[in-house]
């Protein structure tokens, strides 16, 4: 099997074989395809949006997914929760010597279709590939444009008293599935990735209600993490319901024996969204009507009390804080 | 059966809720749970929330990695630097702060610090990587100990000499003595470690009736289990008639795990221990017996360490002893958070510190 060498980084005749036979094939539009230093991009008479995001990820290939798809949809992600429409992308790629072609091929695969899919080119890109040992395999930098309309303004600076909060689906997900995959865990149930690109039920809730106060994706520190962020040094706090949080019976199955807490766990395909309390029924109807958002729920809501705190009402009628991660999730010893 | 509803069942809770309520005569208690794992749950679920006010639950020496001394990390870490050693561990060992900081802080090479959940998976590495030599760090009570013995077993039997074991597994009931020895803080019932109690039976805690009078309840880590335990401590105290009662039937069996038992047996004597907070505590400790001395690291490998003494401030070891609470110290929050412990109680979720800075601050 054809392996990377360093040549196909150095810029020479590898590097321009590489781009054409994989990354211009798949990524296939003319804006790429001109092999310009820059993209030069159709004026349009929206506001720009603008992120950037590195994805390392092991396993490469997971249930559910793979790194190229995470590299899509996580940048796209951030784009859609701040309520943009996704519409340019960037692929740069750090590649460690010796890494398969094929396997490249299958993520820049990957890549492309999920792009396709929401209707996104990637329009420009870097490959670097550095001497084996350097780097895990390969790691992707995606930076994501996209355009907002006027009418939108998320910020935590709306956040009020009596907000609702919603989650569009399943939490702990995808990091069941990495998890799963990295430990080699004999386990009887199928994990798989949530990863997904979030942009299509966004517009939906965008286009239909008036009072979206903020969104967020809840991707690593998972959805205890997210909704601390929403209300740190806010005059504000939020008050989450235990059992409204919608969880699989398998996923808490899994973090139990393990140790891990699944209100800290990464999720690739949700988003959390806080709206004004008479469109919050508005709101879970749209999710709920949507493929992404079947398992949506009204999770909590915003309260005057507890400023700057997350306080969690416990399935058994307790109430704790609920905090945000700290350091990294590490098994327990028993 | 959906066993975590069962035990998580609000309608139950409440019922227990409002027995306790009824049957507490309100003079202050203050109930010790003993094992890290109920100190986690406790705080998680709120459950001092669902509890009358005068009932104290203060945490005791349970939680394996706070209790695991300063110059063991000092030693683990000395090891992670030479340049063959694989450390394999659980994992919040190696956040545990020493002297030259923690494993986390000294990880040489992408591979030198492993994390398991087993001990087995250390055998496995040892297979694997024949021309390094694997060092397990040993910690944890009688819940952990089988599972250590087992390795070393399957190390003799495959005569892998790449494998040992750094020795620093505790034993609960000296150190539940010492602590109503010390007169620290009054208890006035405990609640038994569960999983202690799996492997090692009822029997452990029948001295702490008979010789101090002081009730005791083997428990589940439950919010039903631990409501129910709180229940039928109170109601001991009621009947002053104090026992060891097995709230955790559906794993603890009065005998225990034999299979377990003789494994530990096999591999390991008791000897004195030296505890984070609590100091040296005769018949507290598991070492290797002399058939198997060639697996422990301490033999196999130079390990001279200099281990300097905690921050003056921190207050880990009045708090394990139960005389404290997190709160009490001026560390905690400030210098001393998750991520920059100062103390082993901030290390681990089940250390008392953690708990109270993420559930209850």
């Amino acid at each position: 099997m054809d392996k990377i060498k360093i040549a196909h980084g150095s810029g020479g005749q590898y590097t321009y074989q590489l781009i054409n036979d994989v990354f211009v094939k798949h990524f296939d539009n003319p804006i790429l395809k001109k092999k310009d230093d820059s993209a030069i991009l159709p004026r349009k008479n929206l506001r720009p949006v603008f992120t950037t995001d590195t994805h390392v990820v092991k396993p490469l290939f997971f249930p559910g997914g793979d790194i190229g798809k995470l590299a899509v949809t996580g940048t796209l992600n951030d784009l859609a929760v701040m309520g943009a429409h996704p519409a340019w992308l960037s692929c740069g790629m750090i590649i460690e010597e010796g890494f398969a072609i094929d396997d490249l091929e299958k993520i820049v695969i990957s890549m492309a279709r999920t792009a396709d899919e929401e209707n996104v080119k990637i329009v420009t890109g870097d490959t670097k590939v550095i001497e084996k040992g350097s780097c895990d395999g390969i790691f992707i930098n995606t930076t994501g444009m996209g355009h907002l309309a006027d009418s939108i303004n998320f910020g935590v600076n709306q956040l009020e008293s009596g907000d609702k909060i919603l989650i569009n689906g399943n939490i702990g997900e995808h990091a069941a599935a990495i998890i799963t995959a990295r430990q080699n865990f004999d386990i009887r149930f199928k994990t798989q990735s949530d990863c997904a690109c979030v942009y299509s039920l966004i517009e939906k809730l965008t286009d239909e209600l008036e009072n979206i106060k903020i969104m967020r994706d809840p991707t690593r520190g998972g959805l205890a993490t997210t909704l601390n962020e929403f209300v740190m040094e806010q005059r504000v706090g939020i008050k989450i319901d235990e059992e409204k949080i919608p969880i699989r019976e398998q996923i808490k199955g899994f973090c139990e024996p393990l140790g891990f807490d699944p209100l800290y766990l990464a999720n690739e395909g949700k988003f959390i969204t806080i709206v004004k309390d008479n469109e919050a029924q508005k709101a879970l109807s749209i999710m709920k009507s949507h493929d992404l958002g079947q398992n949506a729920t009204i999770l909590g809501e915003v309260t005057s009390q507890n400023p700057g705190r997350v306080i969690l009402k416990t399935t058994i009628g307790s109430t704790r804080v609920l905090d945000m991660m700290s350091g990294e999730m590490l098994p327990r010893i028993c | 059966m959906k066993y975590i509803d069962e035990f998580r069942n609000a309608s139950i809770i409440k019922s227990i809720k409002n027995k306790i309520q009824t049957e507490f005569d309100g003079h202050p208690v203050n109930f010790m749970e003993v094992c890290g794992g109920h100190t986690h749950a406790i705080c998680k679920f709120g459950i001092r929330d669902l509890l009358p006010q005068n009932i104290n639950l203060i945490s005791g020496p349970g939680c394996p990695v706070c209790v695991t001394e300063k110059s063991y990390i000092d030693k683990a870490v000395k090891l992670a630097k030479q340049k063959n050693v694989i450390i394999a561990t659980f994992g919040d060992m190696v956040k545990v702060p020493g002297s030259q900081g923690s494993l986390k802080d000294n990880r040489q090479t992408p591979d030198n610090i492993k994390i398991c959940y087993s001990p087995m998976e250390s055998i496995q590495m040892s297979q694997e990587n024949p021309d390094r030599e694997i060092v397990f760090l040993a910690v944890g009570f009688e819940t952990t100990a089988p599972a250590i013995a087992s390795s070393v077993i399957q190390a003799n039997k495959q005569s892998l000499d790449n494998f040992s074991i750094l020795p620093g597994n505790k034993t609960m009931p000296a150190a539940m003595e010492a602590l109503l020895q010390a007169k620290d803080v009054r208890i006035d019932g405990f609640i038994c470690p569960g999983h202690v109690s799996t492997i090692t039976g009822t029997g452990i805690y029948d001295f702490i009736p008979e010789k101090y009078e002081v009730p005791c309840v083997i428990s589940g880590f439950e919010p039903v289990d631990i409501m129910a335990t709180i229940y039928q401590l109170i109601n001991q105290i009621n009947t002053e008639k104090p026992k060891v009662q097995n709230q955790y039937k559906r794993s603890v069996r009065q005998e225990g795990n034999l299979k377990a038992l003789r494994a530990i047996e096999q591999v390991f004597e008791n000897s004195s221990a030296i505890w984070r907070g609590l100091g040296e505590i005769s018949n507290s400790g598991l070492q290797l017996r002399p058939k198997y001395k060639s697996f422990d690291a301490n033999k196999k490998f130079d390990i001279k360490i200099e281990t300097l003494q905690d921050n003056s401030a921190c207050i880990c070891g009045e708090i394990m002893r139960g005389a404290k609470l997190p709160t009490d110290c001026s560390l905690f929050e400030t210098v001393c958070t998750p991520e920059t412990p100062e103390g082993p109680c901030m290390v681990s979720s089940e250390g008392a510190c953690a708990a109270f800075y993420h559930y209850q601050k």
